[in-house]
Order: structure tokens, then sequence, then C-alpha cells
């Protein structure tokens, strides 16, 4: 048809062919919309979405939402912080880079808010007395976002296109990025306070089940700052991560060894984002979990061990490929900086300590074996490689694995630097001591974890551990800083010289990333079992069942698809408005 | 001397990696690991090896060499056909072990533990929701110390006359009848058994059993009995103090901010 209207019709009357034929259809589909009538609302609990059912259209509809809308919440905060290094540094390249961040985060704002649109339909359609009872419980807080969409739309807006007018205010400008930045966190802080209390309902009358409390004790309920908490750092992973695969995408397609050089250095910004983000995401986790189980011993034994347990095994083999690729794309990154040998040695090594920590972390509790296999390990449980399955082997060896790429981090940072202070050796050596003794304790205490009282390890020898980790990290890198403060240069970093390889791992981060997110949305919303609101509101659809593991990847990974379908799209958009005006400034 | 290829070097230290899982820590150190952890650690191991080789990109060439040079060159020709049909066998070998028909159950994937239902019960009777339900003789390890002794001796007198048969005289699930179970009574010896879970979560795996775990928790396949058929309620009670006296573990409480 489009060969034929193209070959016999000029371009004019091709257009106007076009028109008659999306008329034609819009008419066609009126004619078909009868058919799909809904009768009035009454007491209906529930319709069925047509094809895929309700839940797999509320959980796909709410997926999308949820990256999208991680993404350009997460932008903003590392840009904020990086235009702040431009001003401070007077690199201009720092505020371009910002600026370039700030662009995606425009070019996927629109389609965030559109996904949010799409689900709220989605939910007022399928799950009409669901959405009326938690309206009725949290209809000021939905005024009160419609007010912070408002600040959030407006404050982007001003902040990206006036973005070249106010190089002068930069104070000011800086002053709408950190606003834009509150309005953001705010939005998501009362978006998680409705899922939040699906999870654990807060101010309910035993008796009777109806929500008799304030709007406040609605918010916060149990799980509520946790969960903040988790996305707020998530989304500055998930933000880096994606930032550093569009660099890596436009890396690969660059032609001119500018383009590669600023690529290659956006990549990197972006992962280094996303490290900051990931190192302290297993922190909070942790928290979220154990605040879980406080609330809920049903819902905390079904996370870690029974319906969900197997996927927290994909976790952590998920986790895993996050911290190897991290790692790797550091250790590939060494490779452009002069002098990269001094610290080559030691690679082999921190590969096997984060190898053999992953190992352990994904080591399941209850094995799969045959009856005979586990006739000879004495029973489900292997005596020695069983134990890596419990919370204080896993919790160890989180901690080695995060100390381990911080270590990667500091010999990266110190490539083609030599320090001139007279208290080099003596620093290293603080250095390496406080790395050993950290290690020596983080291990003695998850061996000790097997013996104490739970109680005692979850609310204490895990948070020393954690706090261990952190005091080495910190302490370290003031060291670090003040040794290397005005260090002579000895090597220079050569922007754009890093293999593909190294490019496909930030691209491999980014999907690992995204289905992560994926999963782990699957398991806290599962977590509810045939509930709506948890031990409050039954679910009574016919979508009241808890999907297999592999139905559930199978919705992520379709998820994942639209999702990277979508932004492959909206970057190209983007790159096609970058090339207009670039053709127009060339002329 | 020739260095020996960075490609052979890898694939020794696969081999020998394979060997130590295998029979060091699967015998020498241990019990032998299942089959799916092996594959599982190997996996790991070609990962982290090819991570090692492929920073660099002339050590990556190094490791491809013999692998270009199998499939290129000339002189290699022998190696390339002796290749050509090793592989295909290899793969037809591991297909048939596959797929060929064994007397043997396949290795079953099993959730760790079944989550217990919002409301505990003990005959149909609601003693309380799983979260807060306590063990009624618990504060008296702090009140009275005499009568604590006396219910824990209870424990033991109710775990030798009904439990000891499965779950053994040691608590480590190797009771008389352990072997004829599939699968095996519980390990209470084992850290991650008694200490990962509520009082009330053990009293609801005691009285339940095998039989009247949920639906969710399938396929379980447990043979325990339903205790609470046979057993009163403060005697389960009675013997999970038992359990954690002789075992040392202490169950974990549901948490300070627990709701």
């Amino acid at each position: 048809m489009m060969s034929l209207t193209r070959r016999f019709l000029p371009a004019n009357s091709r257009k106007r062919s076009y028109a008659v034929l999306v008329l034609l259809i819009a008419y066609a589909l009126l004619l078909v919309l009868p058919a799909f009538a809904q009768q009035d609302v009454g007491d209906t609990e529930y319709r069925p979405f047509p094809k895929i059912g309700s839940r797999n259209a509320a959980w796909i509809a709410a997926q999308l939402h949820l990256l999208f809308g991680s993404f350009i919440l997460g932008v903003p905060m590392f840009a904020v912080v990086i235009e702040f290094v431009g001003m401070r540094t007077k690199d201009l390249r720092y505020d371009r880079m910002a600026q370039e961040f700030i662009k995606l985060c425009m070019a996927a704002f629109s389609t965030t808010a559109l996904l949010g649109g799409v689900l709220v339909f989605v939910l007022m359609w399928c799950y009409p007395k669901v959405m009326n009872k938690m309206t009725g419980i949290f209809g000021p807080t939905m005024i009160f976002y419609v007010f912070l969409f408002f600040g959030e739309t407006f404050t982007l807006y001003l902040y990206s296109y006036a973005w070249d007018k106010m190089q002068n205010r930069k104070g000011w400008h800086l002053f709408l990025g950190v606003l834009l930045n509150i309005f953001g966190t705010a939005i998501m802080f009362v978006s998680n306070s409705w899922l939040t209390y699906q999870t654990s309902p807060s101010g309910i009358d035993e008796e009777t089940g109806n929500f008799i409390g304030t709007t406040w004790e609605a918010v916060n309920n149990f799980t509520w700052m946790p969960i903040n908490i988790h996305r707020f750092i998530g989304n500055i992973a998930f933000g880096g991560s994606i930032v550093a695969a569009y660099a890596a995408f436009r890396f690969l397609v660059a032609t001119s060894r500018e383009d590669r050089e600023h690529y290659d250095w956006m990549g990197y910004t972006g992962n280094f984002i996303a490290l900051c983000g990931l190192i302290p995401l297993p922190f909070a986790g942790y928290w979220l979990g154990r605040e879980i189980y406080q609330f809920n011993q049903t819902m905390g034994i079904n996370m870690m061990g029974s319906l969900f347990s197997w996927l927290f095994i994909i976790q952590a083999v998920m986790i895993g490929v996050l911290f190897i690729g991290a790692n790797y794309y550091l250790w590939s990154g060494m490779g452009r900086i002069e002098g990269a040998e001094k610290y080559a040695r030691y690679r082999p090594y921190m590969a096997a300590i984060i190898a053999v920590c992953v190992a352990i972390w994904m080591t399941p509790r209850s094995l799969i074996a045959t009856p005979q296999e586990v006739a000879a390990m004495g029973g489900r449980y292997h005596p020695l490689v069983g134990l890596f399955g419990l919370m204080t082997a896993k919790n160890t060896v989180v901690n080695l694995i995060i100390l381990t790429t911080f270590l990667s981090f500091l010999f990266y940072r110190r490539l083609g630097k030599t320090p001139i202070v007279g208290w080099a050796k003596i620093g290293n050596i603080a250095i390496a001591i406080i790395f050993g003794f950290a290690v020596i304790a983080i291990v003695s205490i998850g061996v000790a974890g097997f013996r104490v009282v739970t109680d005692f390890r979850i609310n204490t020898l895990t948070p020393i551990q954690v706090f261990i980790a952190l005091f080495v990290m910190i302490s370290v890198t003031i060291i670090d800083l003040i040794m290397y403060r005005r260090a002579m240069v000895s090597g220079t970093i050569n922007w754009g010289k890093m293999t593909d390889r190294s490019q496909y791992v930030l691209i491999l981060l980014a999907i690992t990333f995204t289905s992560l997110m994926g999963l782990m949305g699957y398991a806290r919303s599962g977590l509810r079992e045939n509930w709506h609101i948890f031990g409050v509101m039954p679910d009574t659809s016919p979508d009241s069942f808890t999907p297999r593991l592999s139905d559930a990847v199978n919705i992520i990974a379709v998820i994942m698809v639209i999702f990277f379908a979508l932004v492959g799209f909206i970057f190209w958009i983007g790159l096609l408005g970058e090339k207009k005006e670039g053709n127009r400034s060339t002329h | 001397m020739k260095r020996m290829p960075l490609f052979t070097k890898c694939l020794i230290l696969f081999v020998l990696l394979w060997l130590f899982l295998k029979f060091v820590i699967g015998g020498i150190i241990s019990v032998p690991l299942p089959s799916s952890l092996i594959a599982m650690y190997l996996w790991l191991i070609i990962l982290a090896i090819l991570v090692h080789v492929s920073v660099e990109d002339d050590r990556f060439r190094e490791f491809l060499r013999p692998i270009k040079e199998t499939l290129a060159d000339e002189s290699k020709k022998v190696r390339r056909t002796a290749l050509f049909v090793l592989i295909p066998l290899v793969m037809l070998g591991f297909t048939f072990s596959k797929v060929s028909t064994r007397a043997d159950p396949p290795a079953a994937l099993r959730t760790a533990h079944p989550a217990p239902p919002a409301d505990l019960t003990y005959r149909d009777k609601v003693i309380g929701t799983s979260q807060e339900v306590e063990n009624p003789f618990r504060h008296l390890e702090k009140d009275d110390a005499e009568a604590f002794r006396v219910h824990v001796e209870n424990g033991r007198r109710v775990y030798y006359q009904n439990c000891f048969f499965c779950h053994g005289d040691n608590l480590d699930g190797k009771g008389h009848f352990a072997h004829g179970f599939q699968p095996l009574p519980a390990n209470f010896q084992d850290p991650g058994i008694i200490p990962n879970f509520q009082e009330s979560f053990l009293f609801w795996r005691i009285s339940k059993g095998g039989p009247e775990l949920p639906p969710a928790a399938t396929p379980w396949d447990s043979a325990m009995p339903v205790w609470e058929n046979y057993l009163t309620e403060e005697e389960i009670w009675e013997v999970i103090l038992f359990l954690s006296e002789y075992t040392g573990y202490r169950p974990r409480t549901s948490g300070e901010g627990a709701h």
C-alpha cells in the first residue's frame, strides 16, 4: 500500500491519503468500542483487563512507570552535584556533562508522566474498589502529590531551559536544581506511602479492620522509611547506570576522537555514580528486609525462606554480576592511564576475592540435590557450604565485596599520580593496616554470627560489620585525599582509550540493574500474597495467586524489552534534536 | 624453555579448581557437594577467569591465540580435526545423560522453610497471631529458674518419648528411622534451624507436622505427624524449650519494633 501510494501519488496527495486512512481506522474503532462499553460502577470490585489480565496490566504499567521514575529522580541528584563541581573547579566540561544528563532526564520526563497516567487508568479500571479504599485513606496526600508534581515540572523546565541563560547566576541555577530534587524526592516519598501502606498498613482497628488513624499514621507506616531510603539510593545507582549505558552506546558508535573521549568520560562518571549508589544499597536493602521481618514473620519467612527465597539467590547472582562488572570496568579503565602496571598485579587476587565472595553469597541454603546427594550430605543442608546459605555468611561477604570494590576505586584514582608528602609510606601502611584489621574484624564477626542469638546478630553484629566497612571507606578516603592533594602528575589519562568490551559491560550493568529492580519489585509486591492491603483487604479477584518465579521472570523480561525500547526511542529522538542543532550551527 | 600458553594455564586452573571442589571440599574436608552447586561454582570460575584475561587487550589476544590458531592455522589441522570430533561426542554424551530415563528421582528444588499463617491455631482454636504469640514458659527463665527447669525436663521427656526416633538422641536429625525419610528429619544442631525462627513458628511446625502445611509450601513431603493430635499445647511449648536448651540455640524474637 505504502509503496503504491509512493509510486502513484504526489507528496501532498500522499499525506492526504494517510490522513484519510487514519480517519477510517478511527471510525472503525469507534464502531467497535461500544462492544467494550462498561456498565455503571455500582459495587463492581474488579474488571478484567483483556487478554493479559488485570494483574499483568497493572504490573507492566507500574514497573515501567517506576523504572522511568527512578531514572528521572536519580539523574537530577547527581546532575546538581556535577554542576556544583563544575562551578567550583571552573571546568566547563562538568557543566556540559551535567546539562547533557538533564537533557536525557527531560526526554524521559513526559514518558514517566504518561506511564503514571496509564497506571492510574489501569488501576481505576481494573481495581475500582481497591482504588476507592486507597483514595479514601490517602486523598489528602494525592492532592499534595499534584502540587508537588507541578513544582517538579516547572523547576525541571526552568532548570533545563535556563541553563545557558543562567551561566552567570550559577548559584541561583544550582538552587533550582536543589529545589527540583526536593520536589522529586517528596513525590517519591508520597507515592511510596501508598504502596508501603498496602504491605504494612497502620492505623487499623483490629476488630473491624477499618482504617481509624490519621493520614500521617497511614503515611508513616512500618516499611515507609526503609523503602524511601532504599529507593533514594537505588535511584542514584539506576540513574548512573542508565547514563553510563547511554554513554557506552554513544562511545561505540562515535566516529570522532573527541566524541570517544567525551563519552568515555561520561561513561566513567555514570559508572562512578552507579557505584556510589550500589555500595550502600545492600545495607539499605538489609534494613528494609529486617523491618519487613519485624512487621510480620510470615512475610519475613516468605521472603527469605519460602516463596521468594529462590528470588534472593537470583538477586545474589545479579548483584554479583553488578559488582564484577563494575570492577571489570574500573580495571579496564586502568589501561587508559600510564603507570597502571603498579596496581595491575593485585587484580587477580581482587578478582579471586570477589569471585569467592559472590560464590558464598549465591549459595542457597537448601541445595538442589538428588535424593542420593541429600543422603550423602546427611540432610538437605550441606554441613560446610550449607552455612553459606545463612545470613551471617552472606552479610560478611557483602561487606568484603564492597571493600574490594572500594579498593579497586582507590587504585584507579591513584593512577597517574605520585604523592609528594613525606609520610606517603606511613600513610600506605596505615591504609593497609586499616584494611587488614577491618577484614579480620568483619570475618570474625561473621563467624561469631553462627553461634550468637539471632536478635543480637541482627541488631548488633550486622550493624557493626556495616559500620566497620563504612569506617574503612571514610577513613581511607580522608587519608588518601590528604596524601594525594598536591600529588605530582606522573601519567595522563587517555580518555577514549577503552576497550569496546568495557562499554558492553556498562550496557550489561544497566540491563542487570533494570532486571534486578523488576525482580525485587515482584518480591516486594508479591509478599502481600492474596491481600490488596495486607491483613485488611483480601484480593478476591481471579488474579489472586502468587505467580511462579518463571512466570514472573517472563513478565519482567517483557517489561525490560519495552523499557529499553522506549529508552532507546527517547534517546534517539534526543539525538535527532542534537543533529538538527549541529546542522543549524554549521550553517 | 617455551612458556605455557595463557589459555592452557587457565584450563589447568579450571580443572584444578574443579578437582578441589569435587574431591578436597567434597571429600577430604567435608561430604560431597551436589552437582548443581559444583556447576554453579564452575560457571563463576569461568566468569572470573574471563574477567581476568579480558581486562587488557594484550592479555586477551594472548588468551585467544591458541583458539584462533586451532581454528585457522594450517599446522594445527590434527588438533582441529580431533576437536571437531571430540566436541560433538562430548555434547552427545552430555545430552544422552540428560535425556536418558533413569530410575533415580531427579534433583528437586525445595524452599527452605514454609511460612506460617497470620493466625496461630491449636486444634482449630486461635491462640493469637504468629507475630505475637510467645512461649508461655519463656518468662520463667528469668522469673523462676526452678519452674523453668521443670518445664525443660518435661520437654526432654516429650522429646525422647516422641521425637527422638527420627530427630535422633543428639537432636541432629539422625534418628533410627531417619534413613527411611525423604526429606530427612530436621537437624536441630544446625545453626540455621532454631535461631532463625520465633518460638511461634516452631510451635506451628510441630503442631501441624507435614500434612497441614500450607499449599504454598509444596512440595514439602514431610512425614512429620500432626503433633497437636497427640500432644497438649503445654507439651509443645515445653519441647521447644528443650530443643533450645539442649542445642544452645535461642529462637529469635519478633524484634523491638514488631507491630
